[in-house]
């Protein structure tokens, strides 16, 4: 039961928030469409709900947007650079990184901030032996091993306060 | 207060159209999919990221507003998701990575 | 050699539809547009130009596919803009529904490149 009643709060904030006037159509039309929704979906949302009572997990989810945003921009000012020299200097390759994060969640949100970090492209996860298989696009004269940690280990720090 | 409000908008709105060139032209001179994948999940993200908070912060705390940090929000989680599953299929099907490319682990272990 | 001549025409090109779209004192083609929106138009009318040259000599069907996506998320920006001088939010509205419905496409494009069903 539970699950389905933090689904349903949080497709009716959604809701008020594309509509955004509060008025009793406005309100009467959110409850429909969000019951609707939280029949068919179900428990796919929040699969572990008593994690969403915790606090602690909000104040370590407020410091991991900043990081992630300044990784973000970084990224976006490596491409800019690579993509406007002349000579093109990039030396792609695929590599294979252990993660330890074992949730669905997490490892979603774990691939998503890899992608959007400079260089590197999650393209597929081994989820039973936890490995990423990250494209980069500039491989360079690193050791694979010590390379590989540095890039998820700045966010895995902090998603596995968020998630186990 | 309000001269403030433009200058801030307009510049996002100019620096999201300069990421944007950047990505197209990214995709234009990359060699290979996946490169190219690297300039649009990254630039062309940020850039459009960066036109809807200026909206946002043009219009202030309206209907507009509201929506165009949604939209922000949405397209932050759909274009990973894209840029993932695409590299993915492009790799099963058979796209070989350029020349340049140093190692292909992901070929090593059979998949 | 050739690949630096090729570079360096490009650069030019790109400089200069850049600067005409920037500098040059273009007729107002609408009556509400202030001078900066309509530049606006015209250089993401370049990238979705970009886009469709790459959809025309991508070599395999990964590429048209990237650059299909790209050209989804950049009409999301060219909504988002035109929602400025009009005032009209139903602009954004179009942009939620363009970018889910483009996030959907381009998820059942990869999976029929990736040759399974899409039941899977």
């Amino acid at each position: 039961m539970k699950p389905r009643l933090i689904l349903f709060v949080f497709m009716f904030i959604i809701w008020m928030f594309l509509g955004w006037n509060i008025n009793t159509h406005n309100v009467i039309a959110g409850l429909l469409v969000a019951g609707v929704i939280t029949l068919v979906m179900g428990n796919l949302f929040a699969s572990t709900p008593h994690y969403f009572g915790h606090g602690t997990k909000y104040l370590w989810f407020l410091w991991y947007v900043p990081v992630f945003a300044w990784e973000c921009l970084k990224a976006n000012i490596d491409v800019g650079r690579r993509i406007l020299s002349p000579s093109l200097p990039i030396n792609p390759g695929i590599i294979k990184v252990r993660t330890t994060i074992k949730s669905d969640i997490g490892l979603t949100i774990l691939a998503n901030s890899v992608t959007l970090t400079p260089g590197t492209l999650c393209v597929d996860m081994d989820i039973e032996k936890g490995f990423l298989y990250i494209h980069c696009i500039d491989v360079g004269s690193y050791d694979m091993d010590k390379y590989a940690l540095g890039i998820v280990d700045k966010f895995e720090r902090i998603l596995k306060k968020i998630f186990y | 207060m309000n001269d403030i409000q433009y200058i801030a908008g307009y510049a996002l709105i100019v620096i999201g159209m300069g990421f944007d060139v950047l990505g197209c032209v990214g995709l234009i001179r990359l060699p290979d999919a996946y490169n190219r994948l690297h300039a649009t999940t990254k630039c062309i993200t940020l850039g459009t990221c960066a036109i809807l908070f200026g909206t946002f912060i043009l219009k202030g705390f309206c209907v507009t507003g509201a929506k165009a940090i949604i939209c922000a929000v949405f397209i932050l989680a759909i274009s990973n998701v894209v840029g993932h599953a695409l590299a993915r299929s492009a790799h099963k099907s058979g796209v070989k990575l350029c020349e340049k490319s140093a190692i292909d682990k992901y070929k090593e272990d059979g998949n | 050699m050739k690949k630096k001549v090729i570079y360096f025409i490009g650069f030019l090109v790109t400089i200069g539809i850049l600067s005409a779209i920037t500098f040059l004192p273009l007729p107002s083609l609408l009556a509400w547009q202030s001078g900066f929106l309509s530049r606006a138009f015209f250089v993401l009318t370049f990238c979705f130009s970009m886009c469709l040259l790459r959809i025309a000599l991508g070599p395999t069907l990964s590429d048209r596919a990237v650059a299909i996506d790209t050209l989804g998320i950049l009409i999301v920006g060219f909504c988002a803009i035109l929602s400025i001088p009009t005032g009209r939010d139903w602009y954004l509205d179009i942009a939620i529904a363009w970018a889910l419905q483009s996030f959907v496409g381009a998820l059942a494009l990869a999976k029929y490149l990736e040759g399974r069903g899409f039941d899977e």
